[in-house]
């Protein structure tokens, strides 16, 4: 099979650099033929491998005694007593937003519900943090008019509430704006699912849509690559979302997990069913055998690597045992879904790919996933950054508030006019907040409160992030939006759980980008071990970069925490007249980044502000 | 009283009107689309969703699910039908109640908190709600624009089928004709409304006004009951 391309070696089109190549070379003792690159090409994308994050990764804190599931699983969870436990995590959609926002939000929504069914739970909340450029462009409005329509259009179907998050805007996000979206679920411990294929000889089963041509290479191509002048040209490689169709995997896959009739369930996504059986045998230590005639087509004449790779959404792999086929086929009928046996676990290691009797790929799983190259990136601070002009220099006054705004009362007024603090209800009210008849709290509040049925507690969620402190120090930065967000999560009278965090950044191979990324990490990193919150998941984001620069360090932060009882319950301040208001903590000097910075520009004195974690 | 809640595929306040059904002391239970049996429920409710995604026109093909045959008999034999947000549109399709349920006028879906006005209150919907009191509950639909011709509008209301309307301060949130929130069929036993009056069963919830329409059917299918054991020892 040959794969057709511009001119050039086949690896490169795919993302692959020559050193890449070699790496391939010395895992599988050979050339690898196309199939076999295309593979690799998208599970050694940064987007699949974290291959340049990994390293500075595992320096997180993810432990803690009631963390049922960290790194490397779909989800983290974590246990709430009561035999129930919370799954939840923060996934970004950035690249295919800002080529098609509509379906690139939506995707985004429904990739992170199947992260969260997948573990065995069922999806109860949304939030979506949402970074856009100049509010007045023409191209921000068509921006975020697409991203909040898909983002409800896709959670409003699926009958999962959207429940909070936050909107910025800033001008580095205007031709790179991110869309990251958390979810969470809740579910019973019995029935935590790991996205395993232990057992030679069960079957792989694909149940849910058929796969077509739709997000080919959508890892390698668009998710690992900055942007320029040929993005446009790659919208074919964004997924179309069906929520409908999401909804049915939904209960069909919460039934099958309740029935006991998986052994291990995985979500395909980014490389598609690659990535699911690769994944999904490395964990268990086995293999599987995919039979490319059995994948259900929606197109005719895909070639191998197309189906292989492919990226068609609402798609879940279940490995069986043979003697529950029946009821699986069942269960999948009666929900109307698609479902057909692709493989079988084998005890060899290998991933292979046969069409009648001929093998079209032989790679080990592990090659793929866990044996991914790891890349250790250079990091160098920036010469210059973004921050407060030189002592001496003359002061860079902004033109949203003239003369530095001295007057207190214009200077309220004019914040809370301003595009990051004004209301959101023109989001808000584009989401549904209610369906599932848990939520407390929403919207607009700081923190989402959601209610468990059948027990006095409530989960409690927040996401924020610090991206303009970031600018002047991203160890801040990030360490500043952990204790946001969990400051945000306890005034619900909440105990904060876990962290989960999605890490939004421009190119690693450039030291300046990737010394922003790793002094991020070890912001978070230390705050969550001052907390206490163990880190259990989350996803990185490089490449968020265009023509004119690269975005604000932005690592978005998630926090869920845990009311035992609602009755105890913090409602919102400022609830009668007469109470009094009392600042906690010292107020000190700390502009920079700040909304009146943002507005009345740089004084020479201005720094970011002060964190005592 | 025994309430079945059709499970459409696409449907997703279907848990939500069980939970507020049972939290009124009802019996209650999911019915399967394809099963066209009712299962002895007293009240059929359709709930909230987007049943087959609603991409071609909301309610459009539910209306030709199995089930439906069964609830148009019961609806027929006097029974009790409420049809909530793609219940109400699927009840509409279906020609169980009358009117369209166009895009809303801001032509984007609307989640809001609205206030309803009771019209009347000697239905089985509405008879536990207490005398001027309106009823605060969410809406969310991207279709929920009440239509019908005016003069068909003008019998309507001549008739006194129209349940529910829009109050202030929040008003109308999608453009619905003369405010219209939920009507009635012919026969008042069948009822169609955009807002959810099961996701606002709790105090706790933001508010629990929903509950006294599901009280309101639990109260009138324990009399109706009495009053036929009363017939039969008389």
């Amino acid at each position: 099979m040959t794969i057709a391309t511009p001119a050039g070696p086949l690896h490169r089109a795919l993302g692959l650099t020559d050193a890449e190549l070699a790496a391939i070379h010395e895992r599988l003792g050979r050339d690898p033929n196309d199939l076999e690159l295309a593979m690799f090409s998208v599970m050694w994308s940064e987007h699949c491998s974290y291959k340049s994050s990994k390293p500075l990764l595992g320096t997180l804190p993810t432990t803690g005694e009631d963390v049922v599931a960290g790194p490397g699983e779909n989800a983290g969870v974590i246990a709430i007593g009561d035999g129930l436990a919370v799954a939840f995590k923060l996934e970004s959609h950035n690249h295919p937003s800002a080529v098609e926002p509509y379906q690139g939000a939506a995707t985004g929504v429904g990739g992170i519900l199947r992260d969260i069914f997948t573990m065995g739970a069922r999806p109860i909340a949304v939030l979506d943090a949402l970074k856009f450029g100049d509010p007045s462009a023409p191209r921000t409005r068509h921006l975020v008019r697409g991203v909040v329509r898909g983002v409800g259009g896709y959670g409003n179907c699926v009958g999962v509430p959207t429940v909070g998050g936050e909107l910025v805007f800033d001008a580095s996000y205007a031709e790179n704006p991110l869309v990251n979206v958390m979810a969470i679920g809740l579910l019973e411990e019995r029935h935590l699912t790991r996205a395993a294929a232990p057992g030679p000889g069960n079957l792989a089963v694909l149940y849910g849509s058929t796969t077509g041509r739709d997000g080919i290479g959508g890892a390698s191509v668009l998710a690992s690559a900055s942007f320029d002048e040929a993005s446009a040209a790659k919208r074919p490689t964004v997924q179309v979302g069906d929520p409908f169709a999401e909804k049915l995997l939904i209960e069909a896959s919460l039934e099958l997990i309740g029935g006991g009739l998986v052994e291990g369930l995985q979500d395909l996504g980014a490389a598609g069913i690659t990535c699911a059986v690769s994944e999904t045998a490395d964990r268990a230590g086995t293999g599987i055998v995919v039979d490319l005639d059995a994948v259900p087509r929606r197109e005719t004449g895909m070639a191998p690597f197309e189906v292989m790779i492919s990226e068609s959404q609402e798609r879940m792999l279940a490995i069986v045992r043979p003697e529950r086929l029946a009821a699986v086929l069942e269960v999948c009928g009666r929900w109307a879904i698609p479902a057909a046996v692709i493989g079988r676990v084998t005890d060899d290691g290998l991933i292979r790919v046969v069409s009648g009797e001929e093998e079209l790929a032989r790679i080990p799983a592990a090659a793929l996933t866990s044996e991914a190259i790891v890349h250790h990136r250079l990091s160098s601070p920036p010469a210059r950054t973004r921050s407060a002009p030189a002592p001496g220099a003359p002061e860079e006054p902004g033109d949203g508030l003239p003369e530095r705004g001295m007057d207190p009362g214009a200077v309220l007024i004019a914040l809370i006019g301003s595009a990051n603090l004004g209301s959101r209800a023109w989001v808000t009210t584009q989401y549904d907040e209610t369906v599932g008849s848990d939520t407390v709290e929403a919207g607009e509040r700081s923190a989402a409160v959601l209610r468990i049925k059948g027990t006095t507690k409530a989960l409690v969620a927040a996401t924020d992030a610090q991206a303009q402190v970031a600018v002047h120090d991203p160890y801040l930065g990030a360490a500043l939006a952990v204790a946001e967000c969990a400051r945000n999560v306890a005034v619900t009278g909440a105990r904060p759980l876990g962290v989960t965090n999605c890490l939004n950044f421009g190119n690693p191979e450039r030291p300046e980008a990737f010394w922003r990324f790793a002094e991020s990490v070890r912001g978070l990193g230390d705050a969550c071990r001052a907390l206490g919150l163990p880190v259990t998941g989350g996803n990185v984001s490089f490449y968020n970069e265009s023509p004119v620069g690269a975005i604000a360090p932005t690592a978005q932060i998630g926090v869920v925490g845990l009311l035992d009882d609602i009755g105890l319950r913090v409602g919102p301040a400022f609830r009668a007249a007469g109470d009094l208001a009392v600042l906690v903590g010292e107020a000190g000097p700390g502009l920079a980044g700040s909304a009146y910075a943002a507005l009345a520009g740089l004084a020479s004195d201005d720094r970011p502000p002060s964190l005592d974690i | 009283m025994r309430v079945g809640v059709v499970v459409f595929p696409g449907s997703n306040c279907d848990r939500d009107a069980l939970h507020a059904a049972r939290l009124a002391g009802a019996e209650s239970e999911l019915l399967w689309h394809e099963t066209p049996d009712l299962g002895g429920a007293d009240l059929v409710v359709l709930p909230g969703g987007f049943a087959y995604g609603d991409y071609l026109r909301a309610g459009v093909l539910a209306r030709f699910s199995p089930i439906m045959g069964a609830v148009r008999d019961h609806a027929a034999r006097g029974g009790l039908v409420l049809g909530i947000c793609n219940g109400f549109q699927v009840l509409a399709e279906a020609g169980l109640v009358p009117g369209a349920l166009l895009r809303n006028a801001s032509l984007r879906f609307e989640h809001r908190w609205v206030r309803l006005s009771v019209e009347r209150r000697d239905t089985p919907f509405t008879s536990a709600i207490p005398a001027g009191r309106e009823l605060r509950l969410p809406v969310a639909h991207g279709e929920g624009n009440y239509f019908l011709p005016d003069h068909e509008l003008d019998v309507l209301e001549a008739r006194d089928r129209v349940l529910f309307r829009y109050a202030p301060p929040e008003g109308n949130p999608n453009g619905s004709a003369r405010d219209i929130a939920g009507v009635l069929d012919a026969g008042g036993r069948v009822c169609g409304l955009m807002p959810h009056p099961e996701r606002a069963a709790e105090a706790i919830l933001g508010s629990d006004d929903g509950l006294l329409v599901f009280r309101s059917l639990v109260e009138s299918a324990a009399a109706a009951t009495s009053a036929r054991a009363a017939a039969v020892v008389a």
